[in-house]
Order: structure tokens, then sequence, then C-alpha cells
């Protein structure tokens, strides 16, 4: 029997029609689920009172577990025990090598045809892709959410670090399908973050989102204008988060207990982490901790404490400094800062974050718990349990998208920062006369040459009629949906042959590697100006040496006098070299003298045609009466 | 007769009136629709309307109108823990049936 909650004034559902939709906050380390209950949005915990689930799946001899029993098995059984499958979502095999020789798993690539360029794991319970990792993680979320709401669900919201690309985006929606959840849509993590603390209905502003995790460093800088949020900068450190500090305190202890780190084992390691976890999160209220360590005891006081993790806390600072400089922004344009993740719990990191960004950091909402929140009052408003307007929230592609043209050109069909979905349609045509099929390379990324963009995908649109050169009309579609994902169709207008791709890139960027790729494009905005100029004088050069090749060929011989004919080819042969070695405006005024040159070539043959044209003209008068 | 709010109720609606961080108390009242002919309303307070009746139980203030009233007069609001769904039930003596999901009922005619 359900159980009834308190509506907000007005909005009591009719009944069966409350749709219970859920925020997921699919983390590296923990995940947590939401859902907003009588107004209020929040986490839901499981039957020992848990908030957090440990992103860990143990795949066990008697059957798999999440969660917490898994994490206990991440000792005596690593090679079975996955952790952090996060960061193997939407890789390729390589990307997961280059993670470092960190992870204990035995990686095999996939069986042809299904989820080409992901890496398997290994395990006894036979090889499972990350997807299908991510897919335990949510049935054991979604688990504890029925169980709690009692009922049926509509669906969720899913975050993602807001550096997330097209492939793992999809690889996160895979495995939700896996886990039988309706996704209304993926958001990004900063965002979700935003939305907590309800800056998406403050109108306008600049939103730093520092998110110190317990293995994971990430700073975002949004900007917020007219209910639309525009990730403007992402930066941080895969390898920086709370347990670093523990390492550090765990070190300190060691060292006053005269105790020598590599004479210790395994088990007094994980003590003495426990026991600087603890001396950690006592000192985030009391000024000085009793610590103990075997025989040894002392005390460590917060100024210590804070001297020790300063140069942790430095280092986000500095990557805190490097996203502004990406966003072009100044410390001081930041209206608001959220903080994210446990360890900004440490009082030394917010009296920090705030000394650099002059603005007292936003910390009412549970940090572990902040993003979940935001995906859960998304997730409500998409499930339609509350009013539209009450929130529209959008966000933008973070790269621009485009095709291939002529020349290795990248055309760009839909600009970075354009909000999402979007769906847009460019018209192209073919290079050359009877041209019967057309390869659409689809790009990533902001340069002008595609070799420096980064390919997505890539297929033909065949069966276009023979027709001259520019005769067909070739119209092709980038759809991005509301999760950031990209739908390619292209369709010859006068026969209308279609041919589409769904775009799921075999592997992805890093957020380095986006911020290195937008930097670049502003670093080579001059060269790849000059570059692209230069492209497509040539190809215009390519298309007069061709054009001119066929109809010397055709008709040289009975329409040029032998002197004509080889001063044609002549400029043909230099119009060739200085192709090859000229400079964009040389090839245009070669191209301009040949134009010249031609000319009287070129009305001959019109007036050859004509002449075609008319005798045929008569032939066909004959043949009709 | 009076409607009733039973204490491990009261603490729960207060909890949520703080949480919530303002409202007069809560509303029940009833609406004609869902799978037995009545659905239960239950919802925040923070205007009164004309003609409301105001009860207060447990120091929590209950507010129904009149036509509500007819088919919740005696009703007695509970709070309930199942696993770990939890929520309010209305204990009506005036449902002559229930539908399974407890979100709707009917009366009796006459």
């Amino acid at each position: 029997m359900a159980l009834l909650q308190i509506s907000e004034p007005g909005q009591a559902p009719e009944p069966h029609q409350y749709k219970r939709a859920l925020g997921i906050d699919l983390g590296t380390t923990n995940s947590l689920v939401a859902t907003v209950r009588s107004g209020v949005a929040e986490t839901l915990p499981d039957i020992d009172g848990q908030h957090t689930l440990p992103s860990v799946v143990h795949y066990g001899e008697q059957g798999v577990e999440v969660g917490v029993p898994a994490k206990n098995s991440s000792l005596i059984d690593p090679e079975n025990t996955i952790v952090s499958v996060k960061r193997m979502m939407g890789r390729g095999l390589e990307d997961v090598d280059s993670l470092g020789g960190v992870l204990p798993y035995r990686f095999v690539t996939a069986p042809q045809g299904q989820n080409e360029g992901m890496p398997f794991i290994k395990t006894r319970r036979g090889d499972v892709s990350p997807v299908e990792v991510s897919a335990e993680i949510l049935c054991a979320l979604v688990g504890r959410a029925k169980d709690t709401l009692g009922g049926e669900l509509d669906g969720a919201v899913i975050t993602v670090p807001a550096y997330f690309d097209d492939a793992q985006r999809q690889a996160t929606k895979d495995a939700a399908k896996l886990a039988g959840l309706n996704v209304y849509r993926l958001l990004n993590e900063p965002t979700a973050a935003a939305v907590a603390y309800g800056l998406d209905q403050g109108g306008q502003g600049v939103i730093a989102v520092y998110d110190l995790g317990g293995g994971t460093f990430d700073i975002s800088i949004l900007r917020l204008e007219k209910g639309v949020f525009e990730v403007m900068a992402t930066g941080g450190d895969t390898a920086l988060g709370g347990d670093d500090f523990d390492r550090i305190v765990a070190r300190w202890m060691l060292r006053e207990a005269g105790v020598d780190e590599s004479s210790i084992n395994s088990l007094q390691l994980r003590e003495a982490m426990v026991e600087a976890c603890r001396v950690k999160e006592t000192l985030t209220v009391e000024p000085e901790v009793e610590v103990g360590f075997g025989e040894w005891s002392g005390t460590l006081s917060r100024e210590q404490f804070d001297e020790l993790v300063d140069p942790l806390i430095d280092r986000t600072i500095r990557a805190f400094k490097r996203s502004l400089r990406d966003a072009g922004l100044k410390a001081n344009e930041i209206d608001e800062v959220v903080m994210v993740g446990g360890s900004t719990r440490v009082p030394r990191v917010r009296e920090r974050v705030e000394g650099f960004s002059g603005k007292q950091p936003l910390t009412s909402i549970d940090p572990d718990k902040v993003v979940a929140v935001g995906a859960a009052l998304q997730a409500n408003v998409l499930a339609g349990n509350k009013s539209a307007e009450d929130m529209l929230l959008l966000d933008v592609i973070p790269l621009s998208l485009g095709l291939e043209t002529m020349g290795g050109l990248m055309e760009k069909v839909i600009h970075r920062n354009t909000t999402i979905p979007v769906s847009r349609a460019q018209e192209f045509t073919t290079y050359k006369d009877g041209q019967t099929a057309m390869a659409i390379h689809v790009f990533q990324g902001e340069r002008e040459l595609i070799r420096d963009n980064r390919s997505l995908a890539r297929f033909e649109l065949r069966g276009i009629p023979p027709m001259p050169a520019g005769g067909a009309k070739i119209r092709v579609t980038f759809q991005v949906d509301a999760d950031g994902l990209l739908g390619v169709a292209a369709e010859e207008l006068s026969t209308g042959v279609k041919s589409s791709i769904q775009v799921k890139p075999s592997y992805g960027l890093s957020d380095a590697d986006i911020s290195r790729m937008l930097k670049d494009s502003f670093e080579y905005a001059g060269d790849d100006k000059d570059l692209r100029a230069l492209r497509e004088q040539q190809v215009e050069a390519d298309r007069v040496v061709e054009a001119l090749a066929v109809a010397l060929e055709k008709d040289g011989e009975s329409l040029l006098s032998e002197g004509e004919y080889t001063a044609l080819l002549a400029d043909l042969e230099s119009l060739k070299h200085c192709r090859q070695a000229g400079d964009a405006k040389s090839i245009a005024s070669e191209i301009e003298r040949i134009g010249r040159s031609s000319e009287e070539f070129a009305a001959r043959r019109m007036n050859q045609g004509i002449r075609q044209a008319l005798s045929g003209q008569k032939v066909d008068d004959l043949e009709e009466f | 007769m009076a409607i009733t709010v039973t204490e491990a109720a009261a603490r729960h609606i207060k909890g949520q009136l703080s949480r919530r961080g303002k409202g007069l108390g809560i509303r029940l009242g009833v609406r004609t629709s869902g799978c037995s002919g009545m659905a239960y309303v239950l919802e925040f307070v923070d205007v009164t309307d004309d003609g409301d009746q105001v009860f207060e139980d447990h120091e929590v203030k209950v507010f129904i109108d009149p036509k509500s009233m007819v088919y919740l007069d005696g009703t007695e609001l509970d709070f309930v823990k199942e696993g770990l769904n939890e929520g309010l039930q209305f204990n009506n003596p005036n449902a002559a049936s229930e539908c399974g999901c407890g979100e709707s009922f009917s009366v009796d005619a006459g």
C-alpha cells in the first residue's frame, strides 16, 4: 500500500499519477540516489541507514555483490572486484592502459560487434564490460529506491562529469538501459550541484563548482544566462582527493611514532589510514585531537594539520586558477562558489577557496549529497511532477561539430556553446562530374583543418544520381539530443536517398584534451586561417585543372590550333605546379590568369554546344513529324 | 467528531514543516477521482481558505475544507514505516472500500 507524502499547496497529485523520479550520482568512489518527497529533495538510505553506496562490484563465487560487501572483497579478491569503473567508461583499451599499471584487472578486447573498442574485464563470472559493471551499481540503487518509494519508477536523471565526451555519456546511458532504467537525461555534475542550491533560479552569473571527492578533484566554471548553464572551463586532478589527505596524516603519524613506512605490513598501513581519516574528521570540528598508533600516542592541532595539507590544497587552487584563465575570467568575476565532495568539509579547504575566490563558498547542503539532490530536483521536473516553468535546464556542447570538406577542411555545422538539444542542417554538393557517392566524415573540434580535430565517425551516402559537379544537393543534418549525443543524417534531395549514423565513438577525450584542443584553436587561429585559405585555393585549383583537362581531352584538338593547345597545356602545368608550391594568393592569381587564357576556348566550346543543341533540336523536330 | 493525528504522524509532519522552512500546517482533503472514486489530498498550508475547519492535535494544525470534512470526519492520520518506505496513512471510518494502493477510496451511498 502506498503511503502518502505531503505535497506543496495545490500540487497534490492525482492518485497513481505521481511519478517516482530519481536523481542518481554515479560516482567514481561512491554513488547515491535521491528523490523529491513532500517537496524536499533527499538522498535515500539503505536499510542500515547508509546513504552512500560504494561504487564497487564483486564478482564472487556465490554471486554478484555491490557496495560495502563488495568493497570488503577488494583486498581478498582484487582481480574479481571492480572499483572505479567510472574511469573506464567509454574508453578504449589503449586509454585504460594509460590510466596506469595500477589496475589489477585482466583486460580483453570486446567481442566483435559489441561495444567495439571498449575493454572487457575478465572475472570468474565471465568477461564483463564497464557498462555492465555500472549497470550493477545502478541496479542496486534502483532496488533501494523501489523499496523506499514502494512502487515502480518512472525514470531518472544521472549525473556525469562535465568533461565526459559522447562515448562516455553513451556508455552511461547504455548502463542505465541495461539496468532497466528510463533515463530522462544526463546532467553535468557541477550543473546538478548548482541546481541543488537553486542557483538556476537566480538568473545569471558565473558559478565555480569546486569538487574535492575521495580520489578525484574537479573544478568547473559555469556561466548561467537565461536559464542556460554553459560549461566555460573544466579542470582538475584525477589523482587528488580525501585519500591523499589521509595518506599525508598517516605519514606524519608514522614519522612521529618513529615507524619506518616500508617496514609495516598492509594491515598496519590500513590501520594507520583509518586512524588518519578519523583524525582528519575530528579536526573538522575540534581544534586538536589525540592520535594513537600502536604504542605511540600524541596530539595533532588544526594548525599542524593545515600545514600538512596545504601543499595538497595548493594543487587544487592552481587548477582553479588555470580553469579561470581558460574561461577568460578573473577571480573577482565569480558570483558563487559551490562546494562538492566530502573533502570540502575540511575547514582549511573552505578557507583557502574563500581566500582565492573572494566569495564565501556555499556549503549548507551536505557536499556528499549535493549532486544527487540537484539531479533529483531536475528529475522531478522532467517527470512532470512540477510545472515545467519551474526549471528549464539546458546545457551546451563543449566542442564544435562538423564534417570534412574537400581539402581536409573542417566545416562546422554546430558551433561550440550552442545550447542543446539542437538540430542544424547544411547543404553540400558533389565535387566531380558523375559523382555517385559522398563520404561524410564527422569531426569534433575548433581547428580549421580536420587533421587537428577529432574524428567521431564516418559513413557514405550512396546512390546519388550522376550529375555534373555541383549539381547534386545533399542536405546533412546534425542533431544533438538533450544528453549531448550526436546523430548525423545525409539526404540527396532530388532522389531522397538517405544515410545516417548515430555517433558512438570508440573512445574518448579527457578534460585535459578538450581544454588543450580549445587552447590550440586560439593559439593557432592565425595559422589556421592562412592554411584554410590555402586549402580553399588548392581545392579550387584542382577543380579548374580537372575541368580544363577534361575539356582539352574532349574538344582540344577539334577547337584549338596546335599553338593554342600547347599554350593551354603549359598553363595547366603551371597551375598544377603553383598549386603544390605556392601560397593562397599566388594560386588565386594563377587561377585567375588561366581563367582569362582559357576564355576563348570556353567560348568556342559553348558555341559548339549551342550548335549541337540546335542541330539536335532539328533532328528531334524531324523525328517528331 | 474531529480529525486526529497520532504522535508519530505529528512528529513526522513537524519535521517536514521545519525542513520546508514555512507553513502553517497541513491540509487534508478529498478529490473525486482515482480508481475507487475518491482520492486523498495531503498538502502543506501557506494560506488558509475561507470556511476551513482547523483541528489541532499533538501541536499540529490540520486544515480541512467543509466539503471534504463530510468524507473525512473521524479520520486518524497515522505515520507508517514499511521497511524503507514511510509516509502518512488515512485511517478513515467513512471509507467503505479502499483500492489496494491506499491513494483512493469510496464511501457507502446513503
